[in-house]
């Protein structure tokens, strides 16, 4: 891993960062040395907090697509991408209202999601590429740090205007009837909501996936994504792929707000920002640009997030460890992009500025 | 340019200002404006909103065809007036059929009420009309010599201001010798017709001859010998600071309580301004030192429970400012080698980790968890206690003036040119032989001190503190008012930090729009003035005789260097 040459003759700096690493890998090893012994959680706990995980993996593994496919084509990080998810809830919520009134919600409960997921994932896409006319495209050429403030501004804008039109309180989901309860799968119970969750975010990454690698748009996106000027000299319109691109990611995280409300049942104006930044850590952790990776990221930090409050710090002895699971994808975070910014999957980010 | 594609532009600019017409009254914005008269019983605050974005849709769609004939510009600016106004009514006539309420918060019959004029759905064709009118007006503004035009909109710009404002206004009119001239212009809930006119009149002859001894006047400067001029300069300063010095002794305690909140913004604006502006290193998790000087300065003096050492505060805020130059430094060092955007998420990162930890039942027993750090004594100085925010002020007013110095020092100091380098670009500086860690570290720890001797006040002023007072919110703020006051520049913080943390505190039943406004106002900031307020301002004052001949590039260039 090539790395700039400052770092090979900071000798004092190395050494703090090299003693970092190694206390957190000892403090990690001692809390799990602590849980283990004082097995306190069964077996079926255990497995209740990796199902959860997956199903708040896919969540994120479907929003952090938005941040690494941007990422990938202009080199800068959505910061609103995560309130476009939070679009996505707010529309899912008004949709299923509307159905749970008319009372087809509960009569034809996969035809309402499927309708649910299509608003949601329309509008969301509509608000993508609404900030990205707006807020982005003028500044393409701009210094680095000129779009990144205009995109927290497009971040702030925009959940103040669902705060002005919505209301700033919560708003709960309606349930639906069918999905209430558990279904068992080989021993495992699973509640259903989780199990939904997952397998409408396998699909829809696997459609994704296969869009970008095997169609002609696809292709045109990854060329644009590994040399922005090469591919408009082979006649790719440019500036078309990155409003598709703007589009596809908005549209995934339009879904990721109707799974997340499904499984949260209740939506805010500001639910966007923690699952916005934790998205992007799954994007940096698969490797930032590359979308396998997003979704191993996404599904990663998931688990991370569900069982290490409980495995690490339970173990170093901390009071009401689940209070601190968002300190933990943090943590996870800031380390990923002081180890390995480059990600699991990621080489791309080591060669290049990040 | 062909016709029928010009007027297709026209027609393009009208929809969009009647959508954002449409946003502003659907978000609420006009409603919460309307609670406050202009003048009473002729104009209301939310009215006035539309009738500006009116003109605004006037003058912009006149300015659109600058080359053409007066009559088609005014027919333009008629025109995007019109179509905004239909889209208005069209609106106003949906919301019989269909009920909006049922979605949108903000869409009661009041708003409808407001949009219609008051006149309901019968007046639908009225209503495109005003707007027109309106625009027409705009329009003809742009139409006029530019010393008239520029003394109009000043004109009205204050009528609008001292009639949002004159709930304020009028507490600074509250003594018994103005009283006569306080009835004359105010009534107990806007300005009276004539005190309006007396208002806009008086603004617009003062700008008009403003506008008209400035050149003179600054030419008469620019010739007198050098020792004078460094005269001026001092008399004038001096008397701008005793002008601050007395301000919270007639302003009352609502307005120093403002210019309380003002100062702190200052002073944290300033230590961010020396991480992003001067150094380049984008930190959105700035709140954390503001936070650790807080609970630093609130464990070791309170009197409560959680009170450790019951210091005074002129030592724990010495101890505040080392320990946030240290968590400064710490939490540099891992992060030295993330640069530009990542950093920018890594600092956030950093931000939430501190509020979360302050906030969970695990820290609980040192730092109080929810329920806070509390009854927080107020510093006291050879008997004079900072009791009140009349006193806090001083505090703030003195806090402010020692960073302002140490910042403009280290700007024009080697290390400060360090940055500069470092900002435009890692790999050159660091070859021209700067120590790219030291710069870094100094940057942060001097940010951190800085934003922590924020947090010292503040604590005292809040007299206990919350971890909710801690949120991101508080970073996205100051940076906020660094950008648009203008990143790099000192006295754009300060500027910045009047409009964007002085007025809101002025205009409290706006302050839920308070960060649209701030979203919006980063977005066109950096579309459309990257360089911030106040070293426009300053660069179009020194150049104001030549403006035509500066090439465009170097008024562009101002960011990071000019602004003193």
């Amino acid at each position: 891993m090539p790395r700039s040459q400052w770092w090979r003759r900071l000798s004092i700096v190395d050494l703090y960062l090299w003693a970092f690493r190694l206390a957190v890998i000892l403090v990690i090893l001692w809390g799990i040395a602590g849980t283990v012994r004082a097995a306190r959680y069964p077996l079926s706990d255990w497995l209740d907090f990796i199902i959860f995980g997956f199903s708040q993996g896919a969540i994120y593994a479907l929003i952090a697509l938005g941040y690494t496919m941007v990422y990938g084509i202009l080199r800068m990080i959505n910061f609103a991408h995560g309130d476009i998810f939070m679009v996505g809830a707010y529309t899912a919520f008004y949709a299923a209202r509307a159905l749970f009134q008319r009372g087809i919600f509960n009569r034809h409960p996969f035809i309402s999601l499927t309708v649910i997921l299509l608003v949601a994932a329309a509008v969301s896409l509509g608000t993508a590429l609404l900030v990205e006319r707006v807020a982005y495209r003028p500044l393409r050429r701009a210094p680095r740090l000129i779009p990144l403030i205009s995109a927290i501004g497009a971040s702030f804008f925009i959940e103040y205007a669902i705060r002005g039109f919505y209301g700033s309180g919560f708003q709960s989901y309606p349930e639906f009837e069918i999905f209430k309860g558990k279904w068992t799968l080989f021993g495992v119970g699973i509640l259903r909501t989780q199990a939904v969750v997952i397998v409408a975010a396998v699909i829809l990454m696997t459609a994704l996936y296969l869009f970008v690698m095997r169609t002609k748009t696809g292709t045109a996106m990854r060329s644009v994504s590994e040399d922005i000027e090469v591919a408009a000299l082979m006649g790719i319109n440019v500036d078309r792929i990155i409003v598709i691109t703007f589009a596809i990611g908005g549209a995934a995280a339009g879904a990721a707000g109707v799974l997340y409300a499904l499984v949260f049942k209740q939506v805010h104006f500001f639910m966007g920002f923690y699952p916005g930044i934790k998205a992007f850590t799954a994007a940096v952790l698969g490797g930032i640009g590359n979308i396998p990776g997003a979704l191993l990221g996404g599904v990663a930090l998931g688990l991370i997030e569900s069982v290490a409050p409980i495995l690490v710090l339970d173990g170093l002895g901390i009071v009401a460890p689940y209070q601190l699971k968002d300190v933990t994808a943090f943590i996870m975070l800031v380390m990923v992009l002081i180890f390995r910014p480059s990600g699991i999957l990621g080489e791309r980010l080591a060669s290049k500025k990040a | 340019m062909a016709p029928e594609r010009s007027w297709r532009k026209t027609i393009r600019t009208g929809l969009l200002w009647g959508t954002a017409a449409i946003f502003i009254a659907l978000v609420g914005l006009a409603e919460v404006l309307q609670k406050r008269q202009i003048i009473t019983g002729v104009i209301s605050g939310g009215h006035a909103l539309l009738l500006v974005v009116a003109l605004g849709a006037g003058v912009y769609a006149a300015r659109q065809r600058r080359d053409e004939r007066v009559g088609k510009r005014l027919a333009a600016g008629a025109l995007a007036g019109a179509i905004a106004g239909v889209m208005v009514a069209a609106l106003v006539a949906l919301s019989t059929a269909v009920n909006f309420r049922a979605m949108i918060v903000g869409a009661t019959p009041e708003l409808f009420a407001l949009l219609s004029f008051g006149r309901g759905v019968a007046a639908l064709p009225w209503i495109a009309l005003i707007w027109a009118g309106v625009a027409l007006l705009g329009a003809a503004l742009t139409l006029l010599p530019g010393r008239v035009r520029s003394a109009l909109t000043s004109g009205l710009g204050v009528l609008l201001g001292v009639g949002l404002l004159q709930e304020q206004v009028q507490l600074l009119l509250q003594s018994d010798r103005v009283v006569r001239f306080r009835e004359l212009i105010f009534t107990f809930d806007g300005l009276t017709p004539a005190g309006a006119v007396i208002v806009a009149v008086v603004t617009a002859f003062l700008s008009s001859v403003w506008q008209w001894q400035r050149p003179k006047v600054s030419r008469r400067v620019a010739a007198l010998p050098p020792a004078p001029r460094r005269a001026l300069q001092v008399v004038g300063f001096l008397a701008a600071l005793a002008l601050i010095i007395v301000m919270p002794l007639f302003l009352g305690p609502f307005f120093s309580q403002a210019l309380v909140l003002v100062g702190l913004y200052t002073l944290m604006g300033l230590g961010l301004n020396l991480e992003v502006g001067f150094a380049g290193l984008l930190d959105i998790g700035f709140v954390a030192f503001f936070a650790i000087g807080a609970y630093t300065v609130g464990l070791l003096t309170s009197t409560g429970p959680l009170g450790i050492f019951h210091l005074s505060w002129w030592v724990a805020v010495m101890i505040a400012v080392v320990v946030s130059l240290i968590s400064g430094v710490f939490f540099g060092l891992p992060i030295l080698g993330i640069r530009g955007d990542y950093l920018a998420i890594a600092t956030l990162g950093f931000g939430e980790i501190i509020r979360l930890l302050v906030l969970s039942d695990f820290l609980r027993p040192t730092l109080g968890g929810s329920q806070g750090v509390l009854s927080i004594p107020k510093p006291v100085l050879f008997g004079f206690e900072f009791s009140g925010p009349q006193q806090l002020f001083f505090l703030t007013l003195g806090a402010s003036a020692i960073v302002a110095f140490v910042a403009a020092r280290l700007r024009d100091s080697r290390l400060g040119r360090a940055w500069m380098a470092m900002r435009e670009d890692e790999d050159v500086a660091q070859a021209m032989g700067i120590n790219l860690v030291n710069v870094k570290l100094l940057a942060y720890g001097i940010g951190a001190v800085f934003a922590g001797v924020g947090g010292a006040i503040f604590a005292v002023m809040v007299g206990s503190i919350f971890p909710h007072s801690f949120s991101v919110l508080v970073s996205i703020n100051v940076l906020a008012l660094i950008i648009v006051g203008g990143l790099g520049s000192l006295p754009g913080v300060a500027v910045g930090s009047l409009f964007l943390v002085g007025l809101p505190e002025l205009l409290r039943e706006f302050s839920e729009f308070r960060f649209l406004v701030y979203g919006a106002a980063l977005m066109a900031m950096m579309i459309l003035r990257p360089e911030g307020l106040w070293p426009a301002a300053a660069l179009r004052r020194e150049l104001h005789e030549e403006v035509e001949r500066v090439p465009e590039g170097e008024l562009v260039e101002a960011p990071g260097g000019g602004g003193s």
